[in-house]
């Protein structure tokens, strides 16, 4: 079965639909889907649940789909830089569900691991405890957690081979491989697809298996926090 | 004198121990990296690293290689990446012994609120309710009063929580106070600050 797609449009062709769920892989502006984001924008696809760590900015990432209102929800641990955000969040244009980062991490792992729920110490006392099943072991309080169970993955990685092996590159992993998993199908966008047999199978940070279509394309890899130190004088 | 964000950070890097795996938050205790000296000390980064190093010289920053604050940073010869459900697994696990983080206040119970006040815009509490939930350490870096000269120690916290009854150690401008059964106790008065400015600047009982 051929997994490359020649662009973004046509490896999103039949999988988009009014009122679906996507997981889509980034921490901040790094590591983010951004040609697959494009191609859902020019799709025009609405009311939009995504669970993703953040929302981009107003311009560049999950940014743009807010900006056209094609997204209805967002489940999130952080939404802090994104001001046209903010601005629909409290005009209650768009529902916003608060998961720990590491909640959400795991629920998509869980998710992609046929777990349909999980028992975890964060956030029991808070706010996020509430309404949630309480159970003890050993002595301890731990609350339920679901398992994210999305219709589509939308994912960046550095190089895939042609079956769909991926390797990711430094802190662009992040959400990438549990976003990956927990979509019922999954779209990669990669820097470069590398002939099948070219990786080491000992270096494959995530399976073909989980990967279902796959493009390659230019990434502006937009830098949100540049900081520098300056160079000691010798 | 009070300390400074300086002496704060150079305080609280005392608290790390040679071998441990660290996480720092934002803001001052970002600062404590500057102050380990020999310390055998790793940096985790909960987006996905383990041997975070310094700031990237000019021209050098990679946009796949930032920090949690989103900032361009670099790698050391140790370092590690990993995906973000296995960073968390390490934090609830238990596997980081301590995390250095600020706060809005923390009650004498170690009750911890740091993510939110409503009304105001709410940003989200990203990674903080798990590092607080799982690391083997919380350690609080802040002032010890807000702008309006308020205690940040309190005996309830009046915010929406982050944890319940987390916190070990507050180290502030005035001092260093360890959470204890009944209240707060505390372990030394920062330079020229006497024990009863200490008490006078704390809501929160002290033991």
């Amino acid at each position: 079965m051929k997994k490359i797609y020649p662009n973004a449009a046509e490896a999103l062709d039949g999988l988009l639909f009014d009122g679906m769920f996507i997981a889509a892989g980034g921490f901040g502006l790094c590591g983010i889907p951004e040609l697959l984001l494009g191609a859902i924008k020019d799709a025009g696809t609405k009311d939009l649940t995504f669970a993703s760590n953040n929302a981009g900015v107003d311009d560049f990432g999950i940014g743009i789909l807010l900006q056209t209102r094609q997204v209805k929800k967002m489940i999130s641990s952080y939404v802090g830089e994104n001001a046209e955000f903010m601005r629909q969040y409290l005009s209650g244009e768009l529902e916003l569900e608060f998961n720990p980062q590491g909640t959400l991490a795991e629920r998509m792992r869980a998710g992609g691991c046929g777990i349909p729920g999980f028992y975890t110490k964060t956030g029991v006392g808070t706010v996020i405890a509430e309404g949630k099943e309480h159970k003890d072991f050993n002595g301890e309080t731990y609350i339920m957690e679901e398992g994210i169970f999305a219709d589509l993955a939308i994912v960046k990685a550095w190089k895939a081979d042609e079956t769909g092996n991926l390797i990711f590159r430094k802190t662009a992993r992040n959400f990438n491989p549990p976003a990956a998993m927990c979509g019922k199908t999954c779209v990669v966008e990669v820097e470069e697809i590398v002939p099948t047999g070219s990786l080491d199978p000992d270096h494959i940070h995530l399976p073909g298996i989980y990967v279902h279509r796959i493009i390659q394309g230019d990434h502006e890899k937009r830098i949100e926090q540049r900081t520098t130190r300056k160079r000691e004088e010798a | 004198m009070p300390w400074d964000r300086n002496q704060m950070a150079a305080r609280a890097a005392e608290e790390l121990q040679d071998g441990w795996y660290v996480n720092l938050g934002i803001g001052i205790p970002t600062l404590v990296a500057n102050y380990v000296g020999d310390k055998d000390i790793t940096l985790q980064s909960e987006n996905g690293m383990l041997g975070m190093g310094p700031f990237p010289f000019e021209g050098d920053e990679d946009p796949d290689l930032i920090n949690a604050g989103k900032q361009t940073i670099t790698e050391l010869n140790r370092t590690a990446y990993f995906d973000s459900a296995t960073s968390f697994g390490m934090i609830r696990g238990g596997k980081i012994a301590a995390a250095i983080l600020g706060a809005m206040e923390v009650a004498e119970n170690g009750d911890l609120a740091n993510w939110m006040i409503p009304g105001k815009l709410v940003k989200g509490m990203g990674g903080a309710m798990d590092l607080v939930a799982g690391v083997g350490r919380v350690i609080v870096v802040m002032d010890h009063t807000n702008k309006h000269g308020d205690s940040k120690l309190l005996k309830e916290c009046t915010l929406p929580l982050t944890g319940k009854a987390v916190v070990d150690r507050i180290i502030t401008n005035l001092g260093v106070l360890d959470v204890v059964e009944g209240g707060l106790k505390i372990v030394e008065c920062a330079d020229g600050v006497t024990e009863e400015e200490l008490r006078a600047a704390t809501e929160a009982t002290i033991v």
